[in-house]
């Protein structure tokens, strides 16, 4: 008889279960995410390297996985970027379609074990109560003994893509790419709006495409901002270059470090598609997706800076602006995917004020 | 509760008017008291004083904790108005009492009231709401916004939509504009059906949208949320496994989604909140859409500017309180102002995330409408509704099917039978999920199943591993002790209950429970926090799963009771037992006691998280009150609240240990099995309409005999509202219906009773202690017995029994008290001629008049019934005697639904067949009476009155009021017979003739004409006496009343009184007065 699947956590926690994806064992930080949908979003998000992911909403894969086209638009980067994946229920008779095979057979192809039967709210709250842990996933289909899989290092590095590319757009505005991780939709959101991306890996000397640029765009990624520090320093040397600067989560983190700040662990990550935020300035709420364990301390930033945006739950920072300068970062994702797209007006105002920068520079 | 981040967008308001939805009828039901409620909470938290107009008595929202001031009032213009001028209202909310409450309020701003008055509609404006409501202006609306809409045609007349219908292909749907719960849509899917379908739909109808069909796509809504400064959320969307063709309310729905990707939810999430700011909604609506399963296409189907069932369903769903989000943000609150009410630490501006999927199924009752269409589609016909939350799409789907007690354990491939199975698949009944659940268990493949139902093949996999997990689990050899864990657990996980295990197993449901609890196979409690457990949240709202692995929440040490609440509202059962379930915790907090409140009813206030203290929203069963108790060791359990659900279960409950409060469980079988309750009546000297138990066809002849003849009143035990109660005439009658009715109910005997015509009907309610009566009250009916209780018009007090009969009553209800130990609610309905009463039946638990009796006499029967069940002391102000003190009249009429039910005979009989209530106040009986029927949809007749009297004495007792009648003006017309005796009688009138019969010796115009042209305006038909179905020409009269909107009467009893009321009072004689206001006339307080 097979061995039921199991998940161990590192506090001694067991979740029994059985195996839909890979036979392999794997061994990684385990996180979890509350979106109702967009496990092929989530599952490609490079921000999960390295991470065995637990979506909390019990019932996972009823519409499938898409291939080609529609699967180009649907996936945040070339790969399954979690180690590991831990469900409630997988559904082995999904129904969309663009569904062209199941959620189990998709993982099995890119060697990503899965198991499914754990009880995910728990699990859940167990990672909320106690921070998220390290943990293996066992599929239990491997002789006893085998060794775990574990991805450890520099994830930043093992998501950065290795070369640049560029991405021609229809409009004037031409913007860089600094790539720590970035997913796909940040890349379509600035292309369908006419500017010219030019991606480049983190790791890169990016400085020298500065002068061809008229923006810069700093990405999400997965790990701690503080672990970055040369990156911070070369962004805080790009920045008084005056060119028009925005940041998304990793990125934003990375600008408040550049911009004198310090970072910190949240107790609770937000790892959700519903985080409320506050634009201070205009008291506008929007929803959010979010994804990151770490934030921006806003009292630790520079009387140029000011915060931009606030979590309505916790009050933790969600973004930065500098007071006259066009610099700005925010820590959840305008480019959605999975989730709300309430904040897309985001990629608008950034290329509006990079548009009107490259206008004054001009005359 | 309010985070002050700045002042309030709008001045406050100081008298704020908010309009109820009425009585319960199909297409708008309990959902508008948990909204109104809520919002009343609302208002009232910031200082606000509210009146509110609601006739509907038996709704939480008029009791006397909630508003200021309550007016049992029609929710109709002119008694709005006569209120906003007596109160001088300043603002009126106007999406809280749905369909009714918006209509009342656009005609009342049309009409220049509100401008007049100085009235502000606070949250939404009128211009918004009417682009939701006007079809032509919303299509427009969209246009501007680039947002697909159906395509659709506006047409004023037959031809005009005949025209359209071709111009855009057949088939094509057919809509009224201004239409609650989609009444008068049809599909027309041929040539020869169409004229038909179209004249119907003009019916009540000034315009008629044809519209592109899209049947078979799927169905998707999303509640929106927008407030005075433009942010904008989705509470919830929800996905109808019944796709587009069969109306929402008709639908199974899940939520959230289950076959939409991130992108196509998404694309209609940001589609919603465009067309909201578009609209300039200002609170909570809900936008409808159909989405084509094979691409992205989309088509909006409409908006709902207002509060509806679906966001009540959305709330529950959720634990978002929507109602309430919605009144602050009418104050002018914003939502980042507003608090998560779950969380209680995180903002109201955010959308839940869900951990588990919620599935809503739609209870019918067709079996009480002889000649109902039984078919679902495009027109609301469903009377009720439950919500079961899981963790798979088999756990949901067969809690669901369970909690609708129509019999069925669940997804039971064999809980009915299908002649023609595929039939039944193309065109639903309400049981084509069981006919998708026999095709699975024949052999029948997803894709066929899906060409016929167009359901999603994602939901048809689901139910298909239900189907067969059931038939592996019977054809397992080894009985129960073979059964593994993990099998157990699988089969938990699917949803099946314990009972469905045994039978499966061929064992007793306890031995099922054991076996189950020795595997160590148990539900566990989880929690509801809007978050997914992504932040810590101290919630009490729980449900039932098989799929955790502990529960979210320990049982506190405190003294606590578990209310049972009532469960699915079907006719017979509705919001007075959650009016009554509300009470028993509301009172049992106040003797501060802790209260755990079990209910799967998303109707309701008694699901509201911030009623009880737990609120276990599941099925109210054997197993999950067993398991209930096991959790949260409860001291109590009180099953006389919630109606008959619960109270069937008693029995079952102390036998396995549960401590029942109040009356011993063994008096409740007692009072429930006829045998024993007659045996206990004769015992006690009270006497009780003869019957005898049928046990064989051949001595029922001689049995019937005895008993002194037809006709006679045949009925099994444990009835619930008359269902397969009926009325046998003859012999054959009899014998025939005995063979039907065996199959209905094979565990308690059937018994047949002789039928007492023309006999006077009463209700006693009261409340005892210890057998000893503590409140009691006596309601007359205005109609004869054998009209159900449920039907009857109601008059309190008493007008026409005399002080001997009451003392009777009394006596009757105080040694039934004493016998059976009461120590609770209790009501007994009797009949009496002269001064001989007899006993018709008993029920030991809180009935359909209590609410009515508690708020006229103004002394709570709930409250005092939950002490005494506690063990309380009686309160010092209550005193039994109020009946005679009364400084006014109430009277308490049944709301019908017959225009929702197309064929259904409108006619009253021993089955009931009302789906709601009214009740009114006045300072005779005759102003209570005229104001309780214009609450039903009555309207003074302005032209013309039909009189079709069928039983012959009655054409003659009503000659005196047919000639008051002719005397006030009104044309008079009746059908030849009566026709005959009114003008031997010296009353003139014409005769009307009757259709079918063409041109009989009819001297004047056919009867439908004269309906269809309006010179009829009320129509009296009286059917034949005895003859339950009425003669066929009544029924076209009658049906033709219905069709065409022409307030009917049938009873011969309420049609004198209604018309000697008329003739006595005009509109303008009926005088606005809150229930207070009544009250502080009464004497001698």
């Amino acid at each position: 008889m097979q061995r039921p699947a199991t998940l161990q956590l590192a506090d001694g926690t067991s979740c029994a279960g059985a195996s839909f994806g890979a036979d392999r064992k794997v061994a990684g930080e385990v996180v979890f995410c509350t979106g109702l949908t967009g496990y092929v979003e989530t599952l490609t998000d490079p921000s999960y390297r390295g991470q065995i992911l637990v979506l909390t909403y019990p019932l996972q894969g009823n519409y499938g996985v898409p291939d080609g086209e529609d699967a180009r638009r649907a996936m945040e980067s070339g790969r399954i970027q979690v180690l590991g994946l831990v469900v409630s229920r997988h559904c082995t008779g999904p129904s969309h379609h663009a569904s062209r095979s199941t959620l189990g057979e998709w993982l099995r192809r890119e060697g990503v074990p899965a198991i499914e039967g754990v009880d995910t709210r728990s699990l859940t709250k167990h990672l909320r109560a106690y921070g998220t842990m390290a943990g293996t996933l066992d599929p239990g289909t491997l002789p006893l003994g085998a060794a775990a899989d574990r991805v450890d290092g520099d994830f930043v590095k093992a998501v950065a893509p290795c070369e640049t590319t560029r991405h021609a757009g229809s409009g004037p505005l031409r913007i860089l790419v600094v790539d720590t991780g970035c997913k796909e939709n940040i890349v379509r959101s600035l292309v369908s709006r006419g500017a010219s991306v030019i991606r480049a890996p983190y790791h890169a000397a990016w400085e020298s495409h500065l002068a061809d640029v008229d923006g810069i765009l700093l990405t999400n990624g997965p790990g701690d901002p503080a672990e970055l520090g040369a990156l911070s320093a070369r962004i805080r040397a790009v920045l008084e270059r005056g060119i028009p600067t925005f940041g998304i989560c990793l990125g934003h983190q990375l600008l408040a470090i550049a911009a004198g700040a310090r970072t910190y662990k949240l107790k609770f990550g937000h790892r959700s598609q519903n985080q409320p935020v506050l634009e201070t300035s205009t008291q506008r709420a929007y929803v959010t997706s979010q994804n990151h364990g770490y934030a921006v301390d806003h009292a630790s930033l520079g009387s140029d800076w000011e915060p931009w945006f606030v979590n309505l739950n916790d009050g933790t920072n969600e973004g930065i602006r500098h007071k006259f300068r066009p610099f700005r970062s925010v820590q959840f994702h305008p480019e959605a995917a999975a989730g709300p797209q309430d904040t897309a007006y985001l990629f608008d105002d950034f290329l509006h004020m990079v548009g009107e920068v490259k206008a004054v520079r001009a005359s | 509760m309010n985070r002050n981040l700045h002042s309030l967008r709008t001045e406050r308001p100081q008298r704020v008017l908010l309009l109820g939805s009425g009585a319960l009828k199909i297409g708008q039901a309990g959902e508008f008291d948990y909204s109104g409620s809520q919002a009343l909470k609302a208002l009232r938290e910031d200082g606000v004083k509210t009146v509110l107009i609601n006739p509907n008595i038996a709704t939480v929202q008029t009791s006397e904790e909630l508003a200021d001031k309550v007016y049992f009032l029609p929710v109709t213009p002119q008694f709005v108005e006569m209120v906003i001028a007596k109160e001088r209202i300043d603002a009126i909310l106007l999406s809280f009492g749905g369909q009714t409450a918006l209509n009342c309020g656009l005609d009342l701003e049309a009409s220049g009231v509100l401008a007049r008055y100085g009235v502000r509609v606070l949250g939404t404006p009128v211009a918004s709401i009417r682009a939701g409501e006007d079809r032509k202006i919303f299509a427009q609306k969209m246009g501007e916004i680039g947002v697909k809409v159906a395509r659709s045609i506006a047409a004023n007349s037959v031809d005009e939509a005949i025209h359209a219908a071709h111009a855009i292909g057949l088939p094509v749907i057919l809509r009224g504009g201004f239409s609650l719960g989609g009444q008068g849509s049809a599909i027309v899917r041929g040539e020869d059906e169409l004229r038909m379908r179209v004249e119907r739909a003009f019916v009540g109808n000034p315009q008629v949208l044809v519209e592109e069909c899209l049947s078979g796509w799927k169905e998707v809504e999303y509640e929106v949320v927008r407030d005075g400064a433009d942010n904008c959320i989705t509470v919830c969307n929800m996905e109808n496994v019944d796709p587009m063709g069969i109306h929402t309310g008709e639908s199974i729905v899940v939520a959230p989604s289950q076959t939409l990707s991130d992108a196509d939810y998404q694309m209609l999430r940001n589609l919603s909140i465009r067309i909201v700011r578009h609209l300039g909604i200002v609170g909570e609506c809900n936008v409808q859409w159909a989405l084509d399963p094979h691409s992205s296409e989309y088509r909006v189907i409409e908006m709902n500017p207002r509060l509806s069932r679906s966001s009540a369903l959305a709330s529950k769903a959720t634990g978002y309180p929507l109602a309430y989000v919605a009144a602050k943000i009418a104050l002018g609150y914003d939502l980042p102002m507003l608090t998560n009410a779950v969380t209680k630490t995180t903002s109201a501006f955010f959308e839940p995330a869900l951990d588990y999927i919620v599935c809503k199924a739609p209870r019918w009752d067709f079996d009480k409408f002889a000649g109902a269409d039984k078919r679902i589609g495009t027109e609301m016909k469903s009377v009720g509704e439950v919500m079961a939350i899981g963790r798979s799409f088999g756990e949901v789907i067969q809690k669901a099917l369970r909690m609708l007690e129509t019999g069925a354990d669940g997804l039971d491939p064999e809980a009915f039978a299908f002649p023609d199975l595929e039939r039944e698949l193309r065109e639903p009944s309400p049981r084509r999920i069981f006919a998708v659940a026999k095709a699975f268990a024949e052999g029948m493949t997803v894709d066929r199943v899906h060409e016929l139902t167009a359901i999603d093949r994602f939901f048809l996999r689901e139910i298909e591993q239900v189907v067969r997990m059931r038939a592996d689990l019977a054809a397992k050899g080894g009985g129960l002790d073979a059964i593994t864990r993990d099998e157990m657990l699988a089969a938990k996980r699917s949803g099946f209950s314990d009972r469905a295990i045994a039978r499966s197993v061929k064992a007793g449901e306890r031995d099922v429970r054991e076996r189950r609890r020795a595997l160590g196979v148990r539900p566990r409690l989880a929690q509801i926090d809007t978050l997914a457990a992504e932040y810590p949240a101290d919630t009490n709202y729980l449900y039932w799963t098989y799929w955790a692995s502990n529960h979210d929440v320990a049982p506190s040490g405190r003294r606590k009771v578990l209310v049972l609440g009532s469960g699915c509202y079907r006719i017979g059962s509705s919001v007075e037992f959650d009016w009554s379930s509300v009470g028993a915790v509301l009172a049992a907090r106040g003797l501060g006691l802790e209260t755990i409140m079990l209910n799967c009813n998303p109707e309701t206030v008694s699901t509201d998280y911030d009623m009880c203290d737990r609120l276990v929203f599941d099925e109210i069963s054997l197993e999950s009150v067993l398991e209930l108790c096991d959790a949260e060791q409860p001291d109590g359990t009180i099953v006389s609240m919630g109606g008959q659900t619960p109270n069937n279960l008693a029995l079952k409950l102390h036998d396995a240990g549960v401590r029942i409060l109040g009356t011993p469980a063994a008096s409740i079988d007692r009072a429930e099995d006829r045998r024993k309750f007659s045996a206990l009546c004769d015992e006690l000297g009270i006497d009780q309409p003869q019957w005898f138990e049928a046990t064989s066809q051949e001595t029922l002849a001689r049995s019937v005999e005895e008993m002194g003849g037809f006709p006679v009143v045949v009925r099994p035990s444990y009835v619930l509202s008359g269902a397969a109660m009926r009325i046998a005439h003859s012999a054959p009658e009899l014998s025939e219906y005995l063979r039907s009715a065996t199959t209905l109910s094979p565990e308690h005997p059937v018994v047949i009773s002789k039928f007492e015509s023309h006999a006077r009907e009463m209700e006693f309610d009261a409340v005892a202690r210890d057998g000893k009566i503590v409140l009691w009250c006596v309601a007359e009916h205005i109609e004869y017995a054998g009209v159900h209780s449920g039907d009857a018009t109601l008059v309190l007090p008493p007008q026409e029994l005399n002080v001997e009969t009451i003392r009777r009553v009394r006596m009757v209800g105080a040694k039934l008290a004493e016998a059976l130990q009461v120590t609770g609610p209790f009501n007994v309905q009797l009949l009496c001629r002269d001064n001989d009463v007899k006993v018709i039946e008993c029920n030991l638990r809180a009935s359909r008049s209590l609410p009515f009796v508690s708020k006229v006499l103004g002394r709570d029967f709930i409250r005092a019934a939950t002490r005494m069940m506690l063990g309380a002391e009686p309160e010092a102000a209550m005193n039994a005697d109020t009946l005679f003190d009364l400084g006014f009249v109430a009277v308490k009429a049944p709301q019908f639904s017959f225009g929702r039910l197309s064929g259904a005979d409108p006619v009253l009989g021993i089955e009931m067949a009302s789906t709601g209530e009214v009740a009114c106040m006045g300072d005779d009986a005759d102003e209570a009476l005229l104001k309780a029927m214009l609450a039903t949809g009555f309207r003074f007749p302005q032209k013309g009155v039909l009189l079709s009297l069928g039983p012959m004495g009655d054409k003659y007792r009503f000659a005196d009021d047919a000639r008051a009648l002719a005397r006030t003006g009104l044309a008079l017309y009746a059908t030849a017979g009566t026709a005959e005796v009114l003008r031997a009688e010296g009353i003139e009138c014409q005769v009307a003739g009757k259709s079918e019969q063409g041109t009989d010796g009819a001297d004047g115009p056919d009867a439908l004409d004269l309906m269809r042209s309006r010179a009829v305006d009320f129509v009296i038909n009286i059917p034949r006496e005895f003859d339950e179905r009425g003669r066929p020409d009544g029924y076209r009269i009658r049906r033709a009343a219905i069709d065409m909107n022409i307030p009917l009467v049938t009873d011969f009893c309420v049609a004198r009184k209604l018309v000697r009321a008329l003739v006595r009072r005009g509109i303008a004689d009926l005088h606005p007065r809150p229930l207070g206001e009544y009250r502080g006339r009464a004497h001698g307080r």
